[in-house]
């Protein structure tokens, strides 16, 4: 049967379910529709099972992640739940720290760029002209590269390495953050309560953080978590080509990189590296399009 | 229409320059010596110094960008410093094999991606539209490279279906003439060929088209479910045509804009993805021979792959703000 165009018990915010009592404070509405959410709910159980994992890895884990067995690509097992690779490490330790190093980097990554993204975007938006021209040709620049290939061209010259590829990962995606900024303060420059803020003589930088910022937090949050989604990739993707994170470092992308010689003989050196990504990604992925739900009920289809 | 043709071929020229800069840096602003980095740690101070001369590394350095430039306009894209054959002819092989991957994935991902957007919204809420959707969100979140392995293991190393690398089996014997494998064995009348060619391009296409795949069927979704909500479509639905009118023809003409545009900008996910996805399934195209630098240490590649690679997803993009232009008269040609 053909749907019609109405409100579904299946989608998640209407408008009734949420209305909030009279005795409820935002933050506890909040807190309510975003549990109700289900990718939103879904996401961040993902995502605190994997911080969870990243902080307790030396209490789940069996082993030490470089130490070495003599059971080389042992398949799955009791001792080994995830098997082991060629040198007879154990899989299930290392992907367990590898959450450490891709949730490190993917927050580092996307912390640097929301930072020097919204500084670079609130000087282009709020002083425009030639500020504005110069900033903007520079994310112009940014975006006009492939994003991974920037990311390698960076690292290419600023030598691979984990470090390097966290801030090449930051480097690409300054631009995001810069336009979301700049454009979100071209439509609130304009709003009367700027213009009165003004007439009463208060200073830039005094309206800037006032009365511009605030007006930029759910837009940033529901793009810092999906691009965080896209930096635990990108990571993993510079990794794989050798740029990235270096043996012995427990690094996904780099694992899988090691798997490839071994992948007929021993699958699962490739499968759970890669099923880490997979569901941290999803994670990410999950909780942004719910976030952005719930910020934005219009974004909703 | 002229006019805005001509300023967004303007415009393009401070983001040429940008990008000139960038991959200059690649050779001529690493940090320390380059030549050592360029050499390894143990070469020669002969090798060290020949490294210097042939590439200007030993000129002040704004003349080094500018010889670079000049040598770019000129076409000169730098000499491989393993195999010592200009990279503007040695890349040319390379380009083509990219190219076909490239159009291949971006079939796939706008078949499957336009039919199962149109699916889920056309059934929306339905376990086909939660499948789909799930599908889209998965394809969303896995990684080019491990998706491509996961192929590579499943269908070409366990179920023995596809071959599991290169573009053709050397066995045949065949020698393209356009670099276009498909095309040349089509046109050659050739089908052992075209069949082998064929196997030899799924696996590597759907690695590469499923996220574009994915992100053209949340489009599709979404921009169907706003027209189906139209009223024409009550109208047409009320004239009594079939569902399948209703779906595939009124809706879709009116959805096809923003997917075509979503479709054109994934084109540059395509080209970094080709590095991934050469590197695994050894396609030889530009991004295998990227990949290859890498661990050679072949500087002037890594530098010229990147900017012949950055240079096509501009020129794309150019092209896709001017045909939605051109599609559609609403936009504003005053804004940037």
């Amino acid at each position: 049967m053909p749907s019609l165009p109405e409100m579904n018990e299946n989608s998640s915010v209407t408008s009734i379910d949420y209305a909030p009592s009279i005795h409820e404070s935002p933050v506890r509405y909040f807190l309510r529709a975003f549990w109700r959410h289900r990718s939103a709910a879904i996401g961040s159980v993902i995502i605190i099972l994997f911080i969870l994992l990243a902080v307790f890895a030396p209490v789940i884990t069996p082993y030490q992640y470089d130490q070495r067995s003599s059971a080389l690509l042992a398949s799955p097992s009791a001792s080994h739940w995830f098997g082991t690779d060629d040198m007879g490490r154990d899989i299930f330790t290392r992907v367990i720290y590898g959450a450490r190093i891709s949730l490190q980097v993917g927050f580092f990554a996307i912390a640097g760029s929301i930072v020097i993204g919204s500084f670079l975007g609130l000087i282009a938006g709020y002083y425009g002209r030639w500020r504005d021209t110069i900033i903007s040709r520079i994310f112009d620049i940014l975006l006009a590269f492939p994003s991974i290939l920037l990311a390698i061209a960076i690292v290419a010259i600023l030598g691979p390495g984990l470090n390097n590829a966290m801030i090449a990962v930051a480097v690409i995606n300054i631009p995001a953050f810069g336009r979301l900024m700049r454009s979100r303060v071209l439509s609130v420059k304009e709003e009367d309560f700027i213009l009165a803020a003004r007439a009463m003589g208060m200073k830039n930088s005094r309206i800037l953080w006032k009365h511009i910022l605030p007006n930029y937090w759910s837009p940033i949050l529901v793009q810092g978590t999906l691009g965080f989604a896209t930096a635990v990739i990108e990571a993993a993707a510079l990794g794989f080509l050798g740029l990235g994170a270096q043996p012995p470092q427990p690094e996904w992308g780099t694992m899988l990189s090691d798997s490839r010689e071994f992948i007929q003989l021993a699958p699962w050196t490739m499968i759970f590296p890669g099923l880490a990504i997979v569901c941290t990604v999803l994670g990410f992925n999950l909780l942004g399009d719910g976030l952005r739900d719930l910020f934005d009920p219009r974004m909703k289809e | 229409m002229l006019a805005y043709t001509i300023r967004r071929i303007f415009m393009l020229i401070p983001v040429l320059i940008g990008m000139s800069l960038v991959t200059f840096a690649i050779v001529h602003a690493i940090p320390g010596d380059p030549a050592k980095t360029i050499a390894g740690e143990k070469a020669s101070p002969q090798e060290l110094a020949e490294i210097r001369h042939n590439l200007g590394l030993d000129q002040p350095f704004y003349k080094q960008y500018f010889l670079y430039v000049n040598d770019l306009l000129h076409g000169n894209l730098g000499t491989s410093l393993i195999t010592h054959v200009p990279i503007s002819e040695e890349i040319q092989p390379y380009l083509a094999a990219t190219a076909e991957l490239s159009l291949a994935a971006m079939a796939i991902a706008i078949f499957f991606g336009v039919n199962l957007g149109i699916l889920s919204a056309w059934r929306q809420n339905s376990w086909l539209d939660y499948s789909g959707m799930v599908v889209a969100l998965l394809g969303v979140s896995i990684p080019v490279f491990w998706l491509g392995l996961m192929e590579q293991w499943l269908f070409a190393q366990k179920l023995g279906i596809f071959p599991s690398s290169g573009r053709i089996d050397p066995r045949l014997g065949f020698e393209g003439f356009s670099g276009f494998y498909v095309l040349d064995s089509l046109f050659s009348g050739d089908f052992t060929v075209l069949g082998d060619v064929m196997m030899h391009l799924i696996l590597p296409a759907v690695a590469l088209g499923t996220i574009p795949m994915a992100i053209i069927a949340r489009m599709t979704r979404s921009s169907v479910l706003e027209v189906l909500r139209s009223d024409f479509v009550r109208t047409a639905r009320a004239k009594g045509l079939s569902e399948f009118w209703v779906v595939y023809k009124h809706t879709l003409k009116n959805a096809c804009i923003p997917v075509l545009t979503v479709a054109g900008l994934q084109m540059g996910l395509l080209l970094g993805g080709a590095v991934l996805t050469e590197t695994i399934f050894s396609w030889p195209g530009v991004g295998r021979y990227i990949y290859d630098a890498i661990g050679q240490r072949d500087y002037p590649v890594i530098q010229s792959g990147i900017l012949v690679l950055a240079t096509i997803f501009v020129v794309i993009n150019l092209l896709v703000d001017l045909i939605y232009a051109w599609i559609d008269p609403r936009i504003q040609y005053g804004k940037d």
